[in-house]
């Protein structure tokens, strides 16, 4: 027995060494939290000569158009970091960091994906991105129920999510994550700018009424743009409706707003819903009435150069916000815009404008930090202060991921000169005006490490 | 009392558009028994009718914005105003209506090729079928006009003369202050008129009596040596010119895109349902009735009370209907009984 026992030791023993080598060959890969295993993320490339960006955005529905726009924003952005064009922008943006060659070296590649403004089909195509293939970063959206839907997902796989088209106070404020962030302004942002302008234009004491889109953008919206006409001119809210997206028909809505006594009318719609109940609303002769003695006003606080397109006529002199407008004159707009104008003949949305400036600051970030790890590439955007982007001295925000910068008042055109011409700028309102503390929105980042 | 009567005339306007939808359904399923999901992508292909007139009336001179140098930026000053000065604005401005024109030809040809290019080799088919084949060529429909025309809406206005409100308040001895858009009230005349015209093209015409007997028994009337396919591929046809027509006076009260058409369809079906399937009347009569119920519950009064009801009304009513009559209103035996 004893022998056998010693038998058995003796092979325990030999079988025991290999195993300890092994382990010890393996261990700092798996088990040793602050060794290689730190510098471990998803999807690094590593040696590869190529880096892929997924670019997530609605190809079909009613967003298409936006979509396309944003892609080809991203499509240009990609051809000016490989080093191909005139390189838009990268002429322009300080500081600047990016060399022409890819990032870091290596080549950028993309993927796209189709949101069709569902989070639940934005998810799984963004999903499929990072798991099938293999991207780094990916960007895009139309909308904030998809940029919250898609920001959580970021988070939970670890990888960066720059936001597209994204209005809603939530985006950086309660659903805020530490792996999304947001170039484009916010419902906050258009309140503050729009309000002053407001009372400029229309006077005090104002009757409004609210026709909202029944989601987290509209919802959003609505309270701001309420809260800060109140604050600003004393503007009193008579009623605040939700509408469903895509009502089509919004006449049921508009009707009681004949007899409301109100006389403003606050259209918190975007896109198609945007284009219909301006139209119907005109149409009702809201702008031709007097009520309380006042011309009836109507205010749409969210604008883009495409969906007044959609409206026509009906746009002109409409007082709204928006990112930003291809006619502004500082240099880096002027770059992106012939770059873009060049390439495809016409000129980019602020819908193209973000997501171009947001795969440029992604690009930037990993040549400040010197690697696609997420967690430098995210310390390296947090509180980070750039310029030459078009919207003047910008800061990514640490403490939520909201960009700061100039926002845009515009007017629908009554003169246009051209078949783009359809906003002009009635004011530059600068950061400052817009900015806000930090738990004005609480929200919870969660961690680095994921 | 004002606002009761702004929801019935909304409601009245919008039972317009589901009744001309569900009058087209009906037909096509009560001749041909073919449930055509693709009917959607005929109003909206009525209102691009309108769109492609006016692109053409409205081709321009370029003059180039000489400050834009990266792109090409112009004004259009469209040739007809050039060529014939007021006369010509005038004929750009009564683009919808003059584009009744030409969708009524086209309709009627994109009817007759669906119909025998496609829908008749499913008349042996189950329901199924038919509803697989007509909603995936509402689809490619539907992708082929957002290639061309892209997916953003395009505004088509009504004429001038047409374009703003009418002091209905006045009209129906309550004040002043009430008004309604105009294009919406002749949208109503419009609809009313289409549907008088079809029911009187059934009932008063030889060719609409072969019809309605043949909807009744089939096989007797092709036993009587009548080709009856023949006239119930006019009866596509003419459905799909109804439904084109429906879609194309829509265009100023809703610019329209590529997936208009799928909006309204679901609803009128409910709408055929809600009548009974194969029952032109009844179409009519549940068009008119679930637009002016969906108006009643789209009211602030309302929605405080039940929050939401203005989305699952129609719906809603749907399910005490069939529960109630489950033919529907005016449903007959037999339709789509095995």
């Amino acid at each position: 027995m004893t022998k056998k026992s010693s038998d058995l030791s003796r092979r325990s023993l030999l079988k025991g060494t290999a195993a300890a080598t092994a382990a010890t060959a393996v261990a700092p890969s798996i088990f040793v939290p602050n060794a290689t295993a730190a510098g471990a993320f998803r999807n690094d490339p590593g040696n590869s000569s190529t880096v892929t960006l997924g670019f997530n955005v609605p190809q079909t529905g009613a967003y298409a158009d936006e979509g396309a726009d944003e892609l080809r924003a991203f499509k240009l952005a990609v051809k000016h970091l490989n080093g191909e064009g005139d390189g838009g922008m990268m002429q322009t943006m300080q500081p600047m960091n990016l060399k022409g060659n890819g990032i870091l070296g290596k080549k950028v590649e993309f993927v796209t994906g189709d949101t069709q403004t569902k989070s639940d089909a934005a998810r799984a195509s963004a999903k499929r991105m990072i798991e099938k293939d293999g991207v780094i970063m990916f960007s895009g959206g139309s909308s904030s129920g998809v940029a919250i839907a898609v920001q959580s997902l970021a988070q939970e796989m670890g990888t960066v999510f720059m936001a597209g088209l994204t209005h809603s106070n939530d985006t950086t404020g309660k659903d805020r994550r530490r792996y999304g962030f947001r170039h484009f302004f916010n419902a906050h942002m258009s309140g503050a700018s729009l309000a002053p302008v407001l009372e400029a234009e229309y006077g005090r004491d104002r009757q409004v009424y609210h026709l909202t889109a029944d989601y987290t953008w509209g919802w959003s919206q609505q309270e701001s743009i309420a809260k800060f006409t109140k604050s600003q001119a004393g503007w009193n809210t008579v009623a605040d409706v939700r509408t469903p997206v895509g009502a089509g028909d919004f006449s049921q809505y508009i009707t009681p707003i004949l007899n409301s006594g109100a006389d403003v009318l606050v259209l918190n719609h975007y896109g198609k819903d945007m284009v219909n109940s301006l139209t119907q609303a005109i149409q009702f002769g809201l702008r031709d009435k007097q009520v309380n003695g006042k011309d009836f006003q109507i205010v749409v606080p969210l604008f883009s150069r495409l969906m007044a397109q959609g409206a026509g006529e009906n746009i002109k002199g409409i007082l709204g916000s928006t990112a930003w407008n291809w006619k502004l004159s500082d240099a880096g707009s002027q770059a992106f815009t012939k770059a873009f104008g060049q390439e495809y003949g016409f000129p980019p949305s602020q819908a193209a404008h973000t997501c171009y400036c947001q795969t440029l600051l992604y690009a930037d970030a990993v040549e400040r930090a010197g690697t696609f790890n997420p967690e430098q590439v995210i310390r390296a955007l947090e509180d980070h202060e750039f310029d030459g982007m078009g919207n003047g001295k910008t800061l990514y925000r640490g403490s939520d991921h909201q960009a700061f910068k100039d926002v845009l008042v515009v007017r629908g055109n009554q003169n246009p000169s051209s078949q783009f011409d359809l906003l002009e700028v009635q004011d530059i309102v600068p950061r400052d005006k817009v900015t806000y503390s930090e738990d004005t929105y609480p929200g919870d980042l969660g961690p680095y490490k994921v | 009392m004002d606002a009761i009567l702004l929801q019935v005339l909304n409601g009245l306007d919008k039972g317009g558009a589901y009744a001309l939808i569900a009058l087209g359904l009906t037909l096509i399923f009560g001749t041909l028994g073919v449930v055509n999901f693709a009917h959607g992508a005929l109003f909206m292909l009525g209102a691009f009718c309108a769109v492609t007139i006016r692109e053409v009336l409205t081709l321009s001179v370029k003059v180039k914005d000489e400050s834009v140098t990266f792109f090409e930026a112009f004004k259009e000053v469209p040739y007809l105003e050039l060529w014939l000065g007021e006369t010509g604005k005038t004929i750009i401005d009564w683009s919808v209506p003059i584009s009744i024109l030409f969708a009524i030809p086209f309709m009627l040809m994109v009817g007759l090729v669906m119909e025998r290019g496609l829908i008749r080799h499913f008349y042996r088919r189950p329901h199924a079928d038919q509803i697989l084949v007509t909603f995936g060529l509402a689809i490619v429909i539907q992708e082929i006009v957002k290639a061309y025309y892209g997916a953003n809406p395009i505004p088509q206005p009504s004429p001038e003369l047409l374009s703003g409100t009418a002091n209905v308040g006045a009209f129906f001895g309550l004040g002043d202050n009430l008004v309604y858009p105009l294009w919406r009230l002749v949208y109503l005349g419009f609809a009313l008129v289409i549907i008088a015209i079809v029911f009187a093209f059934l009932q008063f015409t030889t060719f609409g009596m072969v019809v309605r007997a043949g909807m009744a028994d089939r096989e007797t009337v092709q036993l009587l040596g009548i080709n009856i396919t023949k006239r119930f591929s006019i009866v596509f046809g003419l459905a799909a010119v109804v439904a084109g027509l429906a879609g194309l006076m829509y265009t100023p009260v809703l610019p329209p895109d590529y997936h208009m058409g799928m909006d309204f369809l679901v609803l009128s079906f409910v709408v055929v349902v809600v009548g009974g399937m194969g029952s032109l009347p009844g179409a009519v009569l549940a068009g008119f009735l679930l637009g002016i119920l969906q108006s009643f519950a789209s009211m602030n009064e309302v929605k405080q009370i039940i929050p939401g009801l203005d989305q699952i009304i129609i719906y809603l009513v749907a399910m005490i209907v069939l529960l109630v009559r489950p033919r529907g209103l005016m449903g007959r035996k037999g339709v789509m009984e095995d």
